[in-house]
C-alpha cells in the first residue's frame, strides 16, 4: 500500500461517522420531543411541580443539541457558544420562574 | 504542517485554504448571518419571557384558551422542524464529504428539508385560519394576542427560510457546491443553514411555552 493509498479509505469512514452522529442527535430530539408531549397528555403538566420544569430542561437539552450540532457551535470560538447557550439557558430560566411565581401565587 | 496532513484531506480537490480547518474554531456560515441570529433571538427571547411574565396576570385564562389549542399540531410541528434540520445538517455534512456528485446528492436532502418546511408552512396555516374562522378576539384576549404575534413572526421565518432553502437546493441540483468549486463553496449553504437552525431552535421553545406549559 503507497502512503497516499490509506487517505482514501479513511475518507468514508469519516464522513459516515458525522453522518451517524447527526442521525443520533435527530433521535434524541424526537425522544425528547415525545417525552413532552407524554408528560401533557398524561396530565402531569398542571398538576405536578415537576412536570414544566422538567419540561423545560427538556427544552436547554434539546436547543443546546439543535445550537451545539446541527448549527456546529461545537466546533465554533466558545464566545458564540456561550451567547446562544446563554440565551437558551436565561430564557427557560426567566420562563420557569415566571411559572413557578404563577404557582404559588 | 503536520507529517499526516495529507491524510486529513484526501481530495485533490479539497482547497488547500481549508486544511486544518476540522480543528480551528470556526462559525458554520457567514458572520453577518450570525449577527442577524443574534438579534433574532434576542427580539423573540424578550417575547417568549413577556409572555411568560403577563402570563402571571391572567392564568386562568391562559390555560382556559391554551386548552383549546391542539397539541397534536404543535407537536408535528415539531417533528417537521427537527426532521427538516436534521436533513439540512445532512445536506451540509455530504457537501463536506466532498465526494464526486455532493452536490445533487445534497440536494436531495435539502428536498426533504424543504417538504418538511412546506409541511410546518401549512399545518401552521391551517391552524391559524381555523383559530380566525372561529372567532379568536385578539383585542380582549391576551393569550390569543400572543398566539398570533408569537406564531405569525415565526411562521414568517419559516417561509423565509423555506424560500432560501428552495432557491440553495436549485443550485445544489445543477451542482454549484460540488468539489473543485474553490474554498468557499460550502459558505452559501451553510449560511442558509444556520437561519434554518435558528428557526428550530426558536420553535423548540415556543412550542412547550406555548402548547404545554400550564
Amino acid at each position: 500500500m503507497t502512503p497516499g493509498r490509506p487517505t482514501i479509505a479513511c475518507a468514508p469512514s469519516a464522513a459516515t461517522a458525522g453522518a451517524r452522529r447527526l442521525n443520533r442527535v435527530w433521535l434524541a430530539l424526537l425522544l425528547a420531543t415525545a417525552a413532552t408531549v407524554v408528560l401533557a397528555a398524561a396530565g402531569w403538566i398542571g398538576a405536578t411541580r415537576w412536570a414544566v420544569p422538567l419540561t423545560f430542561v427538556l427544552v436547554v437539552g434539546k436547543g443546546l443539541a439543535v445550537a451545539l450540532e446541527f448549527m456546529e457551535l461545537r466546533r465554533a470560538p466558545a464566545l458564540w457558544r456561550a451567547l446562544v447557550g446563554g440565551w437558551l439557558l436565561l430564557v427557560a430560566a426567566l420562563v420557569v420562574l415566571a411559572w413557578a411565581l404563577g404557582r404559588a401565587g | 504542517m503536520p507529517p499526516n496532513a495529507e491524510t486529513r484531506w484526501p481530495h485533490a480537490t479539497a482547497p488547500a485554504a481549508a486544511q486544518g480547518a476540522d480543528t480551528a474554531p470556526r462559525l458554520a456560515g457567514d458572520l453577518a448571518i450570525w449577527f442577524v441570529i443574534l438579534l433574532e433571538l434576542l427580539t423573540f427571547g424578550i417575547m417568549f419571557v413577556a409572555y411568560a411574565f403577563a402570563r402571571l396576570r391572567e392564568l386562568a385564562l391562559f390555560n382556559a384558551t391554551q386548552a383549546t389549542l391542539e397539541l397534536w399540531s404543535g407537536t408535528v410541528n415539531t417533528v417537521l422542524l427537527i426532521s427538516g434540520s436534521w436533513c439540512v445538517a445532512r445536506a451540509v455534512q455530504t457537501l463536506r464529504d466532498a465526494a464526486a456528485d455532493a452536490s445533487r446528492h445534497a440536494a436531495r436532502w435539502t428536498t426533504a428539508a424543504v417538504a418538511c418546511g412546506v409541511g410546518f408552512l401549512l399545518l401552521k396555516f391551517s391552524e391559524l385560519a381555523g383559530k380566525f374562522a372561529a372567532g379568536m378576539d385578539l383585542d380582549g384576549n391576551r393569550f390569543w394576542m400572543f398566539y398570533v404575534l408569537l406564531t405569525g413572526f415565526h411562521f414568517l421565518h419559516v417561509l423565509v427560510a423555506t424560500l432560501a432553502l428552495i432557491v440553495v437546493g436549485v443550485w445544489m441540483r445543477r451542482g454549484a457546491y460540488g468539489p473543485g468549486r474553490g474554498a468557499d463553496r460550502l459558505h452559501t449553504p451553510e449560511t442558509v443553514a444556520a437561519f434554518w437552525h435558528m428557526v428550530d431552535l426558536l420553535w423548540i421553545v415556543l412550542f412547550p411555552l406555548l402548547y404545554v406549559m400550564r
